[in-house]
């Protein structure tokens, strides 16, 4: 079986002596065995570290969860910076958490049953594996936008009985935020942990509009007829 | 300059960084990987805390079974002083928002866990690392604190025995840098990576820190103490929870009968396991009883990695596991106040580190515990000492550091592969150094590795790119693993006992007369000595 990898230089072709493995195994494979120059990035091996995610025939997934099949095309994800073959830099997509303030804002005092756990607790699932942002089109036109996982993180909080401030975290995800998702859904297809961002992001579009908020596309649309 | 520098961004570091933080320091974290991407992620069953939510507990129950386990190793104060203030680690990971499940009541639900006499162990589903981690992770954040990715610790820079700092390399430009500190936190995690693919670990668990204390001359001390979890994933050494057999799951053997009470302590259930395959019988974790719908619910990330990496069905089919190294419990040598011992303004913390707390067996859920209410401490205590220092840089560790590093890129030749070679010494030293150990296979094993050591200028590195070399990195791994290796090796070989996780089926009773005992080891001109410690009762 051979499978395919965008290296920084250009494609190349390897064929691998193993089948039924997953595709980390098979980098590793060609980095003992055959080209040790061969750079991509894990940690884990099980899924929970977030290290690994590359794209396979234009799909994100994580190699360490992945089964590789003949003749599979790896590259690295889009919308980051290659550090070299299928190696990205995360640390400048990572700064949306901190534009969007995901975090407990105003930690208060709160009952938590367990129905309330289930509110969050795919949420809180999140490996930061930047799937999500790397199959977002959205950035393709904005790449200000504060993208999924940012804002399922600031979901995560506004949920939580212990927030004491929802406010805040709804005021940071306005602009270049939820009302620049176009709910297309990729996120949500691609998210190894079955996390659903699109959700998340009409549910903080539905608190939002409890604190006043409304869609500015809305607002600037005139429906064809010229404007009133 | 940074009051506090932490290496390592796993809980133990991402803690004592918050802490640290929170009382005035400036405050650096920095690592190889990610923040988020460490060993903590993958910790599944739970944190423990006698909050006797769910079953009667007390402080004490948890301090005696931590004791019982520790098998007469550890410190009975920092046994105390952990399990005194583990409600108060909970009710601060609270409020940092942590979301741990819950009971009827709305309290934070508690599972049971082997070696426990109570349902102690606090969890969120099987993700309580992961979800520990990211939210101190997102609390960092909060507080500004800035975390590097990407630098991998080269050196400690030592003078006089005092650490001024540590040289690190930065894989993406492949520079080496020194970072100078008023005090440094290590917080780099275990050594099990060097049981190569006989490991729960994440690849990037070598050791480093411990390594380079030993290189800096501070003392590490019960390296051959490590533990072997019982239920891994045969083919691929991926971890089964200990939750699994706390919910009810079941070890069977080929013949399909059970062989030994699933929840005693990991050490013994592991030895269980290792007789059963050393007669030939295969060994399986059954779950199928406990049904789909529970499974799901209490274990989804279990039956996700049954199903891609043995392609088993756990509610339809048996498991096929094997015992793996799993946790280091020997380290770098810490002193109550979590100062490494034979360096100054120097602490350890977290699994790289040995304070006492696990002695000759961990108990599940003590882990999590250790590096948030250690973490705090070593964050606390090292900012509580920062005052007195200030250093100026004479860039000669970093210098060294830069030449050696262009050598391996510019000079040293490619004649042995090392990657075949550590995936060797993987295989050997969990047949030698593994479950069961026997003093000839440890001492053959032991001069195989001095060996290797003298032919690593022979290896380097067939890739000689500058920047984002991870061929150098895992090169630079190979080597601290090795170093690690040679003393857990001969750790093994110094205690003629069996007690805990250490066990030579030639003397299987634990010998108190003489080896009630650290075992210390240290480097003194360029050569590895060490002695034993009697434990103070």
């Amino acid at each position: 079986m051979t499978i395919t990898v965008q290296k920084s230089n250009g494609r190349v072709t390897y064929s691998l002596p193993i089948e039924g493995v997953t595709l980390l195994k098979a980098l590793y494979h060609i980095k003992k065995s055959e080209d040790n120059s061969l750079t991509f990035s894990s940690n884990c091996r099980s899924g929970v570290c977030g290290t690994c995610a590359v794209r396979v025939n234009g799909k994100e997934v994580l190699a360490c969860s992945y089964t590789i099949q003949d003749g599979d095309l790896v590259e690295p994800l889009t919308y980051h910076e290659v550090e070299r073959d299928l190696k990205v830099n995360k640390q400048k997509r990572r700064e949306t958490l901190k534009s969007a303030t995901a975090w407990l804002q105003a930690p208060q005092e709160a009952t938590i049953t367990p129905e309330i756990v289930t509110i969050s607790e795919k949420q809180s699932d999140c490996i930061l594996c930047n799937s999500c942002y790397s199959s977002c089109p959205v950035l393709e036109v904005n790449p200000n936008f504060i993208g999924p996982f940012a804002l399922t993180r600031a979901y995560r909080y506004s949920s939580d009985p212990r927030e004491g401030s929802v406010k805040t975290i709804i005021d940071n995800i306005q602009t270049n935020g939820i009302w620049d998702c176009t709910l297309c859904g990729n996120c949500t297809e691609v998210c190894p942990q079955g996390i659903d961002p699109k959700m998340d992001i009409n549910m903080l579009r539905a608190t939002s509009s409890q604190f006043g908020y409304s869609d500015p596309n809305f607002q600037t649309m005139d429906f064809g007829f010229g404007g009133f | 300059m940074i009051d506090i520098l932490i290496i390592g961004s796993g809980g133990a570091g991402l803690s004592s960084a918050l802490e640290a933080k929170a009382q005035g320091a400036n405050v650096l974290v920095i690592g190889k990987h990610y923040p988020t991407a460490s060993q903590t992620s993958m910790a599944q069953g739970g944190i423990n805390a006698s909050l006797g939510n769910v079953t009667p507990d007390s402080v004490q129950a948890h301090i005696d079974d931590t004791i019982k386990s520790a098998h007469a190793l550890c410190s009975v104060k920092m046994v105390k002083e952990l399990c005194e203030d583990a409600p108060k680690s909970i009710k601060w990971l609270e409020k940092i928002g942590v979301p741990f499940d819950r009971t009827n009541e709305a309290k934070v639900a508690q599972r049971q866990l082997g070696g426990a006499s109570s349902k102690r162990a606090c969890y969120a589903q099987d993700y309580t690392g992961l979800k520990i981690l990211h939210t101190l992770y997102d609390t960092c954040l909060k507080e500004g604190i800035e975390m590097v990715e990407e630098h991998f610790l080269l050196n400690l820079i030592v003078k006089d025995k005092v650490v001024m700092g540590a040289t690190f390399l930065d894989i993406i430009t492949g520079e080496v840098k020194e970072i100078l500190a008023k005090n440094t936190i290590i917080a780099t995690g275990g050594y099990c990576g060097i049981y190569k693919n006989y490991t729960t670990n994440a690849q990037g668990a070598t050791g480093d820190g411990v390594a380079s204390v030993l290189r800096a001359g501070g003392v590490v001390s019960d390296m051959e103490f490590i533990q072997f979890h019982p239920t891994a994933l045969k083919s691929s050494a991926i971890l089964i929870s200990e939750s699994a057999r706390g919910e009810g799951g079941y070890l069977i053997n080929s013949k399909e009968e059970r062989f030994v009470d699933e929840l005693l302590s990991r050490d013994v259930v592991a030895r269980a396991i290792t007789s059963q395959i050393d007669e030939g019988q295969e060994v399986f974790l059954d779950l199928r009883h406990l049904g789909e719908d529970r499974l799901l619910k209490l274990m989804p990330q279990e039956v996700r990695l049954c199903k891609l990496h043995e392609n088993i069905d756990p509610a339809k089919e048996l498991i096929p596991i094997k015992p793996v190294a799993h946790y280091s419990m020997g380290g770098i040598d810490v002193n109550e106040k979590l100062e490494v011992r034979g360096l100054k303004n120097c602490y350890a913390v977290g699994e790289c580190s040995n304070a006492k707390v696990h002695g000759a067996n961990r108990l599940g859920g003590n882990s999590l515990l250790e590096i948030v209410s250690l973490g705090r401490r070593a964050g606390k205590n090292a900012v509580g000492t920062i005052s007195k220092h200030t250093y100026e840089s004479n860039n000669n560790q970093r210098q060294k550091d830069q030449e050696y590093i262009n050598s391996l890129l510019e000079e040293y030749p490619y004649q042995h592969n090392f990657y075949t070679i550590q995936d060797e010494l993987g295989e050997k030293l969990y047949k030698h150094a593994g479950v069961v150990r026997d003093n000839s296979e440890l001492n053959n094993l032991l001069n195989e590795i001095r060996v290797i050591k003298a032919d690593i200028d022979n290896m380097g590195i067939g890739d000689k790119s500058r920047e984002n070399n991870s061929n150098l990195v895992e090169f630079l791994e190979f080597q601290n693993m090795l170093e690690i290796a040679e003393v857990v090796l001969d750790s093994a070989l110094v205690r003629d006992e069996s007690r805990g996780a250490h066990y030579k089926s030639a003397f299987p009773n634990e010998d108190d007369k003489l080896y009630k005992a650290h075992s210390l080891f240290w480097v003194e001109d360029g050569i590895l000595q060490n002695r034993l410690e009697r434990v103070k009762s």
